[in-house]
């Protein structure tokens, strides 16, 4: 493939030397992972959704009712109240609604505006095409049941492929960043009374501005379980290995686990 | 909660602390963050890119959702000041707000003082419309009243005009509310001042006699017991110069769009 030629990187280009083009890695090698704008993506979505998410829950403590509909206040039914959440999980951490609106205004621009370059970005270079796409035979129960089993025996990686996500892994991927993530930029948008005169489909789509409020809340949940889940898969693939694919974007192909072949 | 000793307590107490302190760290730096001047900048900036995004994205007069009689609120909340009660005030409800009066003045051509009843006299606008608290919740409820474009072409606006500043007959905390908009909320069709609400007059609670509805920003731009609209090139110089009473107060954005 690409022998010792000099690598020049390229955001832009189809690159073949990375991510799931080298079946050919053996273990202990060192191989080109992630590219330079999923790197980035990565480390200001960390930045981002952080400050998302503390600065989202003090919003909540603001107003902790939920409703579905179009309209919504403290006569009407609710369908969950959230507790109030405490000032260590929130931004500023005492209550503070008009700074704690800033900081999630201000870093929603940061983080939608991340999202939709990278997913750009990720279809010209090919990331979405070869890395994250799913193909029939890997959602059929069987394969999927394989790949549940090789996750509780902590095998990640196929030994034929290492470079390759496993499909568990390329459906949470996937659900996060076409799904969870713009669900999140649509709801957050729906919520303004100007986006609503400039957009009014979106009261359409999500049903009215308290539900895509309550939509919000749901997907916030859904993003700090894939946070917390990919932690831990961090930890347990080897974190050093990891997170250093995630700086530099080099990933070191790890020993084969003896056991059942793949 | 069980006082008893389980071995899971200590092992899940130092994880809470790891976590804990981890999002104390953060969290503690995100409060001195917004301390600084810089931050605090960046902070802000966040207004003026929201707001120059959802100008360029809606035409001036893209209109909020109106809705039927079928969908208002069962019952519609009343939220901030829900009675003056000032004396003053108090002998206005008394007697009908009969003497009460709307002044237009500041940059335009012709100062206007109007009673309840001239204003009840103008052709209104009757709108169902959502109002959006800025602490998340929304109610429906039917509007009506003339436009406020009505009142400021009769007044004539000066060149220099920019913004409409709202005075208000309620003290919050000691102090008189107030609000503003610019001239392109000011000329939307849905800005009113209404003086009924859900097909009556319009209650104490909601402002009584008249409040302003401007259906593209959140419920605190919606100012009540109006008393004055004064034209004026430039917020700086009034109250404290951020343009409305919680902006001053606290930091709520000028512009409510979101």
């Amino acid at each position: 493939m690409h022998g010792a030629r000099a690598h020049k990187e390229s955001i832009l280009a189809e690159d073949e030397s990375y991510g799931g083009a080298r079946p050919s890695a053996r273990a202990g090698e060192m191989i080109r992972r992630h590219r330079l704008p999923t790197r980035i993506w990565h480390w200001v979505n960390v930045l981002a959704i952080v400050i998302m998410i503390g600065s989202g829950l003090m919003i909540s403590n603001a107003h902790a009712h939920l409703y579905w509909g179009i309209y919504g206040a403290n006569y009407d039914p609710s369908w969950l109240d959230p507790p109030r959440f405490p000032g260590w999980m929130t931004i500023p951490t005492d209550y503070n609604l008009a700074l704690a609106r800033r900081w999630h205004l201000t870093f929603a621009l940061l983080f939608a505006f991340n999202l939709a370059l990278f997913m750009l970005l990720s279809l010209m270079n090919g990331h979405v095409i070869r890395d994250l796409r799913i193909r029939a035979r890997e959602v059929s129960p069987r394969h999927l049941w394989a790949d549940v089993r090789a996750h509780l025996k902590l095998r990640f990686h196929d030994a034929d492929n290492p470079a390759a996500y496993n499909i568990l892994q390329k459906l949470s991927y996937v659900g996060v960043i076409f799904i969870v993530l713009p669900l999140l930029v649509f709801t957050g948008l729906t919520m303004s009374p100007g986006m609503n005169a400039a957009f009014p489909f979106l009261l359409d789509v999500f049903g009215g501005r308290q539900s895509a409020r309550s939509i919000h809340f749901i997907c916030c949940w859904l993003v700090v379980a894939f946070i917390v889940v990919h932690l831990l898969l961090v930890v347990l693939a080897g974190p050093i290995n990891e997170i250093r694919s995630m700086i530099t974007g080099k990933w070191r192909v790890p020993a084969e686990k003896r056991g059942e072949g793949a | 909660m069980s006082d008893k000793k389980n071995p899971g307590d200590k092992a899940s107490l130092t994880r809470r602390a790891l976590i804990g302190g981890m999002a104390g760290t953060v969290l503690t730096g995100c409060d001195a963050f917004q301390e600084s001047e810089t931050g605090r900048s960046i902070l802000f900036s966040g207004e003026k890119i929201n707001m120059g995004l959802q100008r360029a994205l809606m035409d001036r007069d893209a209109l909020a959702r109106e809705y039927s009689e079928a969908q208002m609120s069962p019952r519609f909340r009343a939220n901030g000041t829900r009675d003056p009660g000032t004396p003053d005030y108090a002998a206005h409800v008394a007697n009908g707000f009969a003497d009460w009066r709307l002044t237009i003045d500041g940059r335009v051509d012709r100062p206007m003082s109007l009673s309840i009843a001239e204003l009840r006299a103008m052709p209104a606008r009757t709108q169902i419309t959502r109002h959006d608290c800025v602490e998340g919740w929304s109610a429906i409820g039917k509007w009506h009243g003339p436009q406020l474009a009505t009142l400021l072409k009769a007044a004539g606006l000066k060149s220099d005009a920019r913004y409409a500043v709202f005075r208000c007959a309620d003290l919050y905390r000691g102090t008189p509310y107030y609000e503003s908009i610019d001239l392109i909320d000011a000329f939307h069709p849905q800005t009113i001042l209404a003086w009924a609400m859900n097909g009556e007059m319009l209650p104490v609670a909601h402002g009584a006699p008249i409040r302003l509805r401007v259906e593209r920003q959140l419920g605190y731009k919606h100012a009540k017991y109006v008393t004055g609209i004064e034209i004026v090139p430039s917020l700086k110089p009034i109250g404290q110069g951020q343009g409305g009473y919680w902006e001053d107060r606290i930091g709520y954005d000028w512009y409510a769009g979101i």
